[in-house]
């Protein structure tokens, strides 16, 4: 009785908070005007906006009397993998520098993706 | 010679754990036969691949671990509104991203992953890049008039709580 009015409120909220956020990153994403800054607009959607969708569809799957955890799962692997994604934008805006560049670091000589080995320089001096 | 049994059976024990969870979870029923299944797979798998893991993680703390998780959760909500308003409310003009250097402390490859995981998963700033020797971390962040006082929040939030989980 109690899940009966509570749950459709609480799946209403999750969706609610699920689409402020994803709405913000959209907006984010159109309005900022680097290539790093833009990336930090996708990376929040993808945490908090698409987690709260997976856990309104968990307590709908509940209500439907039809339990599914799977979505679980998806938070698990979203969390897991969205950082590497971001990673990898990041890298390649510094490899391509295409941003403003990062000072060189304190305690070694340089940034790892902006290591180019001796024979790589060699070969692209000849070309 | 049980302990070189059980070290050959479960060369990594959390990941057996983690595949018969994920396994019962991707079946989407909890039956018995679904249990064993999944037990089975998680001693098969980490056996299998074995050979091309890297020694596992000493001294790992679980009950630290989990309370981190909560840390990083709660900060991701919070985060997330305060970004959300700074996108929202802030022109770009007045924005100010920058980069912040952060030297680790942290010496394992497993912890410096999950400190890197958790700043791109907490809003407002994303991990980009380690130095080539691996002793700091290259961050940017959305929106910081003051890069010190970022790096000096990752460094007692989450980096003192991971040298406490890894070592």
């Amino acid at each position: 009785m109690i899940a009966e009015t509570f749950l459709p409120l609480a799946i209403a909220f999750f969706l609610c908070v699920g689409l402020l956020f994803t709405f913000v990153a959209a907006i984010g994403l159109l309005k900022l005007n680097d290539g790093m800054t833009r990336l930090h607009a996708p990376t929040k959607a993808g945490t908090l906006g698409i987690g709260s969708f997976l856990i309104a569809s968990v307590l709908h799957s509940f209500l439907m009397g039809e339990p599914s955890m799977h979505e679980l799962l998806v938070i698990g692997f979203l969390f897991v993998t969205a950082p590497v994604t971001a990673n990898f934008i990041a890298k390649v805006n510094l490899h391509t520098r295409s941003c403003d560049m990062p000072d060189a670091p304190s305690v070694d000589t340089t940034w790892s993706t902006l290591d180019t080995p001796e024979v790589d320089k060699v070969i692209a001096s000849n070309e | 010679m049980l302990q070189s049994l059980l070290r050959w059976l479960f060369p990594h024990p959390l990941l057996t754990v983690l595949m018969a969870i994920s396994w019962i979870l991707l079946q989407n029923e909890f039956s018995a036969g679904m249990f064993v299944f999944g037990i089975i797979l998680g001693i098969v798998i980490p056996i299998g691949t074995a050979r091309w893991w890297p020694d596992r993680p000493q001294g790992f703390r679980g009950g630290k671990m989990l309370s981190y998780t909560l840390l990083v959760i709660y900060d991701i909500i919070v985060a997330n509104i305060h970004v959300a308003w700074i996108v929202l409310t802030k022109p770009n003009s007045k924005m100010k991203p920058a980069w912040v250097e952060i030297p680790l402390d942290l010496k394992t490859p497993e912890a410096i992953t999950l400190l890197a995981g958790t700043i791109t998963l907490t809003p407002g700033t994303v991990s980009a890049d380690l130095s080539d020797e691996g002793h700091s971390l290259l961050v940017h962040a959305l929106d910081a008039p003051d890069p010190a006082a970022v790096r000096d929040e990752i460094k007692t939030r989450y980096e003192r709580r991971l040298m406490e989980i890894f070592q």
